[in-house]
């Protein structure tokens, strides 16, 4: 079991640089020039010598190779380098938007699964019958709707019917203030990116949640339980929610990932100076520290659910393991 | 004693003083207090250093902590030939044939850390900009090639001496990124003002939270009396269209200083009526066509005659102006400028004839000559909606009406530079967007690589480069002026080197509490909000 | 769409004297719709996009990239029954061809993620050993990749255009298939037939094609059915960011950007419809594969 264990783990750190060398690559693929965009993309005249300052500022005219090996070993120091459309050190400008990424994500995920549990449950002990129908067409419903469609909607919803109640439109605050500042007003703007991203995570997890519940119903142990004359409130919550859940948990690991997709464009709906944001900013603006950091960030997270997924499994599934 | 004669003419005089001080925007007296919230349409700007910069969110969200020499004047900004003093007592006359220019500087300016601001620092900042030492940048360096240099005989003077006398000199002084730093900081560290903000603008640095806003507060030691009246700013980074538009109508914020599309204006006004004001002015900014000449068919010069006889731009302008930040149509030259073409002059260059299915047909003529009939191509194109996406779909469709089969190829801003650079495209849209109008320095974009870095139709033409030279060497504007149509019609018509669509259109809507703020062709001039006031 | 009907071939070749009750295609289907009211529901929105689809040229009543400036943003109405955008285009003509668009982009990433999952994930599975741990390193990696910068890398490299859209949308979805067709896949492995099937000394692809490969046939087939709705928005997403199919290519998520938002209050319809078309599509895939999984699922299948 343990050299399994130090395998797998040994195969985070080739599977990080890959990664690494992949996105290096990639961004220095894509043709542009992050100081000509500085410079130009207001249409006005800039210096040509000014553009080379810039290169020579940014550590651009140098060799490929020296670029490379000091991103991999600037990330394994932990130290992620300057941003190279705003002078400031990455970490900085992640640190700076951090909070409401972080908040909207845990957000979602209490909400969703506030939701989706005692939904997915109640649709497994009800199977096929309308109640089940109706949160089955929810929760797939919520797998199909794309999320920034779902945020213009709710952007539309709350200006007409706060228009409508109120006689003039009400719209959340567009400037973030942190929680312990201001709750309401902080609130007010987190809930509605929070439940356009939830929507899709509870979708998820309902299903999830239903069809291990479904499984763990016909188990054997469950039969005897009811032979037995257990109440069936009990039988669920002692017995079956448990092993339900398992499957549930790990599927909130894999789910972060496209948690993050989802942030990614629910920050652009809704105008939010989160991480999504900032990613697909520094992607456009061809930033190559801050896209790296970023990509590194999530790939190492991702990597890192994963491995300890795979060790979950292999764990319970001791015909998985590979010697 | 009965009042007599002169006892009225100095109480006349006094009043006369009086009202000359009080802003132009009518006869309310402007309230003192409030905090302006306004918008800033870009994610967050690269720095706040103006000397680097070029982008709009530099000076939107840094202007009002610093001053300048001169400056358009705020009061009438529509003007292209008015300039006023920030920094200086008095607009100076040229002297030495027109080679020198000696500024007064106010005394009584201090910076917003206590140290008096003298010309000193003026001339230190000016020379950053104009001569930018070892390792730093300035990205305006080629606007004053004419300057040959800077100097500050004693702490109240400032000399520059040109190398020629030009009209364009006095409007490229007063580029709004020109900010006067302190001398002693430039000197101990020219890479400081990256990071920092120290001026000595009509408010102070209160704060900024990187890519969310900017805090300014009132500066009680401004040299202007009475100014800024308000309190203090707070400027958000709102990218998106959709939400500044909702947070005017949702009175999260007052305004935005870039300029929104037509449609929005028709929203705000309709829910908001009179609770909302709009302002409108053309736009020293403009789309352009750009044929690569290394491209056949593209080298010869009756096929781009062609493409530009099929546009019919007095009957788009009106239908464009509707969905698009479009409004007038121009020749090369800035419309609101003396040097501006007349309609009359216009109509005579092609792409403006008043006929259109004469000049339609005769851009057929045109390429059949050429053999290029039905020809088939590629339009490169940025991916902004306002007002790039419009026009471009507008000309795939006037093309369409000679036979041409256009399609859009849309990129991302950095490959849509690289593309423009390497020349890997057909025909592209191509824009011009300049601060102060300078129609001397702005038409440039039409000279040849060679001359101008940033143009990108890969072409040289010695002809067009001696047409040019000869304009910023002529004091006297009648000729000036002919030349100035002659150039034109060069560009626009003989060569077709690069053609023009519908002038960009500024339009501002904002909540009427706002007062003492008026609008000017460039969304870079007029930012320091000194004349702002809140009527609440 | 074929069903996988389960055949003699899929049984272990040692349980062939096991008699397997046999049944029609057709009724089969029967069955299946009669069991699965949702599945079908589904599966005729599926039919009815996939027509519009593919007969755009003769229903769509305007050209979907015709210009009119005169009757920009303008409600529904008799003449333009889903209203027109803000180039006057007509949105009903836009949906359909979008759903020629959207259904090229679900079904190509679909197929080519899913067959190159599965040929990744069985061989992996079966030869096991080193190469299957190099290939969960990269897979790991091609993986965890934010979708956005593969899309604009290869926008920005090779060009917009919707082949390589569907190039930078199925590269992401490849592992993903790979990785629940080698869990499948290794499950079946270890048991004992195919160590037997060894001995008798039949080739490697023998055993792969007849005896693994159809038994991963299952969730194969409902990642499939997955895949395109994934594709569909993925494509959707990637258009709104301005990364995806281009003008004036006509295809949903591309409508649903810019515009949209900036009329989003005064013209409602630009946003809405869209957005709709493909809430639906996705909905009609996802009912269907739950249905088909459900059915194919042994388990759940004598209820």
């Amino acid at each position: 079991m343990y050299r399994y264990i130090i395998k797998r783990l040994l195969l985070v750190i080739p599977t990080l640089v890959g990664a690494a060398a992949l996105v290096f690559l990639l961004m220095r693929l894509i043709p542009g020039d992050i100081c000509v965009v500085r410079l130009g993309s207001g249409g006005g005249t800039f210096d040509e010598r000014a553009v080379q300052a810039c290169h020579a500022q940014l550590g651009l005219d140098r060799p490929m190779f020296l670029q490379f090996v000091d991103f991999v070993w600037g990330f394994f120091r932990g130290d992620f380098g300057i941003s190279m459309w705003s002078g400031k050190p990455v970490l900085y400008e992640i640190a700076a938007r951090f909070p409401i990424s972080l908040e909207i994500a845990i957000m979602a995920v209490v909400v969703a699964n506030l939701i989706a549990i005692p939904l997915g449950t109640l649709s497994a002990l009800k199977q096929n019958s309308p109640i089940d129908l109706v949160i089955r067409v929810i929760s797939i419903a919520g797998l199909a709707t794309p999320s920034f469609w779902l945020g213009i909607l709710f952007i539309l919803a709350i200006l007409n019917v706060s228009e409508a109640a109120f006689g003039s439109p009400w719209m959340p605050p567009i400037d973030y203030v942190p929680i312990w500042k201001d709750p309401l007003r902080n609130l007010s703007m987190v809930i509605f990116p929070a439940l356009t991203v939830g929507y899709r995570t509870s979708a998820v997890t309902m299903r999830m949640t239903r069809s291990a519940m479904l499984e763990v119903l016909r188990e054997d142990y469950i039969r005897t339980a009811r032979a037995k004359g257990l109440v069936e409130r009990i039988i669920i919550n002692r017995h079956a929610l448990k092993n339900a859940l398992l499957p549930v948990v790990t599927l909130i690991g894999i789910e972060a990932a496209f948690l993050i997709g989802g942030l990614v464009v629910t920050e652009q709906v809704f105008n939010l100076n989160g991480i999504g944001r900032l990613f697909v900013q520094s992607v456009q603006n061809q930033d190559y520290t801050m896209t790296q950091a970023l990509v590194m960030l999530v790939v190492a997270a991702f990597v890192l659910t994963n491995t300890v997924v795979d060790l979950l499994y292999a764990w319970l599934d001791p015909r998985i393991r590979y010697g | 004693m009965a009042p007599s004669m002169r006892c009225l003419r100095r109480i006349a005089a006094a009043l006369a003083v009086f009202a000359a001080a009080a802003p132009a925007t009518g006869a309310e007296a402007p309230k003192s207090g409030g905090t302006l919230i306004y918008m800033i349409p870009a994610d967050a700007p690269p720095s706040l250093d103006g000397h680097r910069e070029t982008t709009f969110a530099t000076v939107h969200s840094a202007a009002p902590f610093y001053s300048v020499l001169i400056r358009v004047d705020p009061n009438n900004p529509a003007s292209t030939t008015d300039f006023v003093c920030d920094l200086c007592t008095a607009m100076p006359k040229p002297t030495d044939d027109g080679k020198t220019y000696t500024f007064k500087i106010r005394d009584h300016v201090k910076f917003h850390d206590g140290a008096p601001l003298t010309a000193a620092d003026v001339a230190a900042s000016w020379n950053a900009i104009i001569h930018p030492a070892e390792g730093m940048t300035s990205a305006r360096e080629s606007y004053f090639v004419m300057v040959d240099t800077v100097e500050a005989p004693d702490p109240a003077t400032v000399v520059f001496r040109l190398k020629f006398a030009t009209s364009a000199f006095l409007p490229a002084l007063a580029d709004p990124f020109a900010w006067i730093y302190k001398k002693e900081i430039l000197d101990k560290d020219p890479h400081w003002y990256e990071k920092n903000v120290l001026g000595s603008g009509p408010y102070k640095f209160a704060g900024l939270e990187i890519g969310q806003s900017i805090k300014g507060v009132r500066n009680p030691d401004y040299y202007i009396e009475g100014l800024p009246y308000l309190d203090g700013f707070n400027g958000i980074y709102a990218e998106k269209q959709a939400v500044r538009v909702e947070a005017i109508r949702a009175d999260r914020a007052a305004m935005e200083f870039r300029g929104m599309p037509p449609a929005s204006r028709d929203q705000l006004v309709k829910e908001l009526g009179d609770k909302i004001t709009v302002q409108e002015s053309d736009w020293n900014c403009v789309n352009l066509v750009t044929p690569n000449h290394k491209k056949k068919p593209f080298d010869d010069a009756r096929v781009r005659r062609a493409l530009t006889l099929a546009i019919d731009n007095w009957r788009g302008a009106p239908a464009l102006a509707k969905i698009a930040n479009v409004h007038t149509v121009g020749g090369i030259v800035f419309p609101g400028s003396p040097l501006a073409a007349t309609k009359d002059e216009l109509q005579a260059i092609a792409g403006f004839w008043p006929d259109i299915d004469k000049s339609r047909a005769e851009a057929k003529r045109l390429l059949k000559e050429a053999g290029a009939e039905g020809l088939k191509f590629e339009l490169m194109n940025r991916n902004v909606d306002q007002p790039y996406k419009y026009v471009a779909t507008w000309l795939i469709d006037e093309w369409s009406k000679i036979g041409l089969q256009v399609t859009q190829h849309v990129l991302p801003t950095g490959p849509f530079f690289e593309g423009l650079r390497n020349g890997t495209f057909d025909v592209t849209i191509d824009f011009n967007c300049q601060a102060v109008v300078n129609p001397l320095l702005d038409v440039g974009k039409f000279l040849p690589h060679s001359v101008y870095t940033e143009n990108y139709g890969n072409y040289d033409d010695q002809k067009e480069i001696d047409l040019y030279q000869q304009m910023p060497h002529e004091t006297d504007f009648t000729k000036q002026r002919q030349l100035m149509r002659d150039f034109e019609k060069y560009v626009l018509d003989t060569e077709a080197h690069m053609f023009m669509t519908p002038w960009w259109y500024r339009i501002i809507p904002y909540r009427s509490y706002v007062k003492g703020w008026k609008i000017s062709p460039s969304h870079y001039l007029n930012q320091d909000l000194a004349t702002v006031w809140l009527d609440k | 769409m074929t069903i996988a009907a389960p055949d003699s071939r899929a049984i272990p070749a040692i349980l062939d004297d096991v008699p397997e009750i046999r049944r029609s295609f057709l009724r089969r289907a029967w069955i299946f719709c009669r069991r699965q009211p949702l599945g079908t529901f589904g599966m005729v929105i599926v039919v009815i996009i996939a027509i519009a689809g593919l007969s755009a040229d003769w229903i769509a009543p305007y050209s979907p990239t015709a210009n009119d400036f005169a009757a920009m943003t303008e409600a529904p109405s008799w003449a333009h029954w889903l209203g027109t955008d803000q180039f006057g285009r007509d949105q009903l003509s836009r949906i359909i061809y979008g759903a020629r668009t959207a259904l090229i982009v679900g079904f190509s990433c679909a197929i080519v993620a899913s067959v190159a999952g599965l040929v990744l994930g069985v061989g992996s599975a079966y030869f096991g050993g080193r190469l299957d741990l190099y290939l969960q390193g990269v897979l790991d990696i091609v993986m965890a990749f934010p979708l956005i910068i593969m899309a604009l890398a290869v926008v920005s490299i090779f060009g917009t255009g919707v082949h390589n859209v569907i190039v930078a949308i199925t590269i992401p979805l490849i592992p993903r298939c790979a990785r629940v067709v080698r869990s499948s896949a290794l499950s079946i492995r270890e048991v004992p037939y195919i160590d037997a099937a060894r001995a008798c000394g039949f080739g490697h692809r023998r055993i792969i094609l007849r005896h693994m490969v159809p038994n991963v046939m299952a969730p194969f087939l409902i990642l499939l059915t997955a895949f395109v709705g994934q594709a569909i928005l993925a494509e959707a997403s990637l258009s709104y960011l301005g990364l995806g199919v281009q003008e004036p290519v006509p295809a949903w998520g591309l409508m649903l950007q810019g515009g949209a938002e900036e009329y989003a209050s005064t013209a409602p319809w630009i946003a809405i419809f869209p957005g709709l078309a493909i809430a639906l599509t996705v909905f009609g895939f996802s009912l269907f594969g739950d249905a088909l999984r459900d059915a194919l699922d042994p388990k759940l299948r004598d209820r």
